[in-house]
């Protein structure tokens, strides 16, 4: 029960639909750059997701129209994914803080009480 | 069919988990257990990557060539501001079809590859598409229906346990508020219209009541894998639950504007709940979506003139130096 086409851009072009079949080789669609976006000035930039272009210039504008049709961006950065250098998730250990580094805590200085303790003993 | 998890029905009595490394499979359902997201690079089975990358690509399909149907309605869409918002409706589906690719291709496959086999018919879509859209009014009914449908689908999807596929949705699923209200529109302004555009869409409505009940797949509460896709978080929703969900959203509002529905059992069982229905037609679903629906050939003829035409531009540009790598997320 296949129809004519009901488009007449279809029709116009008239495409043939038994043509044999293209076959897009090995980086057909480029490689990708990863995005980053502004939302606003003052904030930072955000990795929002990537884009497949053939150039840098491409990149920006793919990721303007991929990644900020609706005004919510103030500016993008582009770059590379063969760029990016990662960490590795199961290198993650690399990011817990021991216990014992209270150094890099605020709280654990404690000044008041020294403070008192040296107004008490010269009161007297 | 839109983002549902695929299972190979040949292959029903294997296990989704055999071979597996059972430390490893063990550590990955307790992240996962623990409403923590895996990531592209983390290990994971290799049945959960391959009906993720089958059902991310699937919905990426689904965008691109969804966006068909009602492209064909932009060169004759009635005033100025219909076109302008069809147009950026169209364009958001084929933005959100780049997304999917993207989430696809950090699980291994390329975006040549996910393309070819869509163009070779490999590769299915969401089996709606291969209806045609005869008035404007069904390009009202797909923009409201048919985007209801895919949100259900999508915000289920979206609390999924694989990352670059739920913010992909994340982002999809904040266009799809203006798809729906914009349909939504377009069919409140025909069905509130004169008589003759009620007709219209109330004849779009009929024609597209079978294909919307098809639209979240047959029932697979009984699929022997669903337990462990729901469990991986692959799967989120029985297809029968979507319906429901969807029938509970949309009748009312559709019965609501006077319009009817073409099925004399629809309505909603006030002792279980739930809305009783005819069982769809599963077998003309089937042969559809194996390629005898109306529309499957022009819409594939479609897809592969535009990469045939374009070939010459990519070549061009194409820098010897230029490699790959899989994208971040
Ligand atoms: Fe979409
Ligand atoms: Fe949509």
């Amino acid at each position: 029960m296949k129809i004519v086409s009901l488009d007449p851009r279809v029709n116009r072009s008239s495409i043939n639909e038994t043509e044999e079949s293209v076959v897009l080789k090995k980086l057909d669609q480029f490689q990708t750059y990863e995005v980053f976006a502004q939302t606003k000035r003052g904030v930072h930039h955000i990795h929002v997701g990537s884009v497949h272009a053939a150039n840098k210039k491409i990149a920006v504008l793919f990721a303007k129209e991929q990644y900020a049709r609706r005004g919510e961006c103030v500016n993008i950065w582009v770059v590379k994914t063969s760029d990016v250098a990662t960490t590795e998730y199961e290198d993650s250990d690399i990011f817990d803080t021991l216990d014992e580094k209270t150094h890099r805590n605020p709280e654990s200085y404690k000044v008041l009480d020294r403070i008192k303790k040296y107004k008490e003993r010269t009161s007297k | 069919m839109y983002g549902n998890a695929y299972i190979d029905p040949k292959k029903a009595n294997s296990s989704l988990v055999e071979g597996e490394n059972p430390e490893k499979l063990a550590e990955f359902e307790a992240r996962i257990l623990r409403g923590e997201k895996i990531e592209p690079k983390d290990w994971m089975p290799a049945m959960y990557r391959k009906q993720l990358v089958r059902m991310i690509e699937q919905h990426a399909h689904s965008e691109i060539i969804g966006s068909l149907p009602e492209g064909t309605w932009i060169t004759r869409a009635p005033g100025f501001r219909r076109k302008l918002a069809l147009m950026a409706k169209v364009q958001d589906e084929v933005g959100h079809a780049q997304l999917l690719y993207n989430a696809a291709e950090t699980l291994g496959k390329s975006r040549e590859d996910m393309i070819n086999d869509l163009i070779s018919g490999k590769s299915k879509y969401s089996n709606v598409f291969n209806y045609p859209a005869k008035t404007w009014a069904d390009s009202a009914v797909i923009a409201w229906l048919i985007d209801a449908g895919a949100i259900v689908n999508q915000l289920a999807n979206s609390r999924g346990s694989y990352g670059p596929y739920c913010r992909a949705l994340e982002r999809i699923c904040a266009e799809e508020s203006f798809h729906l209200k914009y349909g939504h529109d377009n069919v409140v302004f025909l069905a509130t219209g004169t008589s003759k555009q009620r007709e219209m869409v109330q004849d779009a409505l009929t024609r597209w009541w079978p294909p919307i009940m098809h639209f979240f797949g047959p029932s697979d509460k009984d699929s022997i894998h669903s337990e462990t896709l729901m469990r991986w978080k692959v799967k989120m929703a029985s297809n029968d639950d979507m319906r429901q969900q969807f029938l509970n959203m949309y009748v009312p509002k559709i019965w609501d504007l006077g319009l009817t529905l073409p099925d004399p059992n629809l309505k909603k069982n006030e002792e279980t709940g739930k809305w009783d229905y005819t069982e769809p037609d599963w077998e003309e679903f089937k042969r559809v979506i194996n390629g005898g629906g109306p529309c499957n050939a022009e819409r594939l003829a479609v897809r592969r003139t535009a990469e045939e035409n374009g070939q010459w531009v990519r070549k061009a540009l194409l820098k010897e130096t230029e490699t790959y790598v899989t994208p971040l997320s």
